[in-house]
């Protein structure tokens, strides 16, 4: 995915001037690497993650999947993975996990045939006739997962998919998701808010400033394609959470103070 | 069965009951009420009988094509309005209003448009039954929650796959408080016409038993007509707790 001179501004209303959301922002996202985004609160992490995917249309600038330009409708072998959970509470687990496959008119036993396959990969084989309601967040957020893992994207986009799950589910779910890129050999994009989640998943971690959200620094963490949720125990890890928390820190102050001067006390 | 379901059969034997009571003791008289075992022997006998069968026929038909039209074109109706927002800003508070007036209203229009008969009936329980099935699938489509339409999106469907396989089952709770709604506005629009409209039909019998001080054979048509809107409430709202449970279990 090539990425250029890609900038959002939301129109101004009611006599208000325009937001300048995001950008520009310059990136190369290359086959079969992970890549982390972080960056302040409001910094425009989830606009730039519609842009790539194609639900909304940038105000300037080109974004490109496989050569194909991609503006305002989400290319074939892209997925998505949303930070609220996306599960169809009317539709079983195994009803969700084939959903897009029945949307895309597969023959059944291809269906059920890749259903299983995403259901058993991420742990739901015992869960299959259960609905949504009855799953926990981390098991919900494994349906969304699987549902979107089953259309076998080339690229998968994951929007802050763990921030509502606690540190030790996250932790696993990281090492879950480290397992599906291996195996899939997918390119993956996660926004995260979190350094440490960043900084142990990926293979190079793109740092964003507070709005309008622009890269300011694009870090390679160069871990071992086999790596899991230990290398929190290894000292580089510390040293490159800290490195993105010197970077960040500011920019996060200016998110803060932008927001405490909103504040008419 | 569950501790409130016997709550609920032990007010309504309670309440019988007590009507039970104070009919056979004259408190209440045989002219205005006969005794609720009677209505339930009288409608037994109705049923048993054949002797309303064609009526029953009759009204239940204009019913089941009421609610058909109703929950059709409440939703089609709803959805029209919901898809384009300067038509749902300016036409939902009308529609609010109307579902304030009673259709009946119309029924001397109706009358000179389509005479007595099925027609007027079933255009008259229709128009209590539309609105509230179209408010309800706006109120369901307003409440799908945004991340279903970006999933819809991101899984490249059609328009008509994303009403079919999305829009519908995620309103699918407020759509059917609507079909609930309707099923009952249906029921209570073709009997009140068939007071007025009609020379067949459950209503047609009530009222001519009425005017004919047939208190039996009138409370019992009113008990086969009560037992006839328990059951299909009842089934609507099991299927209504099922479907919520899966829901929010």
């Amino acid at each position: 995915m090539h990425v250029q001179g890609l900038t959002r501004v939301y129109p101004g209303r009611d006599g208000r001037p325009p937001v300048s959301a995001l950008g520009p922002i310059d990136l190369d996202l290359y086959s079969g690497e992970f890549l982390s985004v972080v960056g302040p609160s409001g910094c425009g992490k989830s606009t730039f993650l519609e842009l790539l995917a194609g639900l909304a249309e940038p105000s300037a600038g080109s974004i490109t999947f496989e050569g194909r330009p991609v503006r305002g409708c989400v290319p074939e072998g892209v997925g998505v993975v949303f930070q609220e959970d996306s599960s169809f509470p009317w539709l079983t687990v195994w009803e969700n996990v084939a959903f897009g496959l029945e949307s895309e008119g597969a023959d059944r036993g291809e269906i059920k045939r890749r259903a299983d396959y995403a259901v058993g990969f991420m742990g739901l084989t015992d869960f299959v006739k259960s609905y949504p309601a009855q799953l926990s967040g981390g098991m919900r957020q494994r349906v969304c997962i699987a549902r979107t893992l089953v259309l076998q994207p080339r690229l998968i986009l994951l929007d802050e998919p763990f921030a509502s799950l606690d540190q030790q589910t996250r932790l696993l779910m990281g090492d879950e998701l480290l397992r599906l890129w291996r195996e899939t050999a997918a390119t993956i994009l996660l926004i995260t808010h979190a350094l440490d989640e960043a900084a142990m998943l990926a293979d190079r971690v793109a740092v964003m400033s507070a709005r309008p959200g622009r890269l300011l620094e694009v870090l390679p963490t160069r871990w071992p394609v086999s790596r899991d949720s230990r290398i929190v125990e290894d000292a580089r890890f510390g040293a490159i959470t800290a490195r993105l928390w010197t970077i960040l820190r500011d920019e996060s102050m200016k998110a803060m103070g932008r927001a405490e001067s909103k504040d008419p006390a | 069965m569950k501790r409130h379901a016997w709550t609920r059969l032990a007010i309504v034997l309670g309440v019988g009951m007590m009507l039970e009571v104070l009919c056979r003791a004259g408190a209440i008289p045989r002219l205005i009420m006969i005794p609720p075992s009677e209505m339930l022997a009288s409608a037994w006998q109705i049923l048993v009988s054949g002797q309303i069968n064609s009526d029953l026929y009759f009204s239940l038909g204009n019913i089941a094509l009421a609610v058909g039209l109703s929950v059709a074109g409440g939703f089609l109706v709803g959805l029209a309005i919901y898809s384009v927002p300067p038509l749902r800003t300016a036409a939902e508070p009308l529609l609010v209003s109307y579902s304030a007036v009673p259709p009946i209203v119309f029924y001397p229009m109706l009358i000179v448009l389509f005479g007595l008969g099925r027609i007027p009936q079933v255009v008259i329980a229709v128009m209590f039954g539309l609105i509230p099935m179209a408010l309800h699938t706006i109120s369901g489509l307003r409440r799908i929650r945004p991340v279903f339409w970006k999933v819809g999106r991101v899984h490249r469907l059609s328009a008509l796959s994303s009403v079919l396989r999305i829009q519908l089952p995620a309103a699918g709770p407020y759509l059917f408080v609507g079909v609930t709604l309707a099923v009952s506005y249906s029921i209570i629009g073709v009997i009140s016409t068939e007071f007025i409209l009609s020379a067949s039909g459950i209503g047609h019998q009530i009222s001519s038993a009425y005017d004919n001080y047939d208190n039996r054979t009138m409370y019992g048509l009113v008990a086969l007509l009560l037992g006839i809107a328990t059951v299909l409430n009842s089934i609507l709202y099991r299927y209504s707790r099922r479907m919520l449970n899966r829901w929010t279990r």
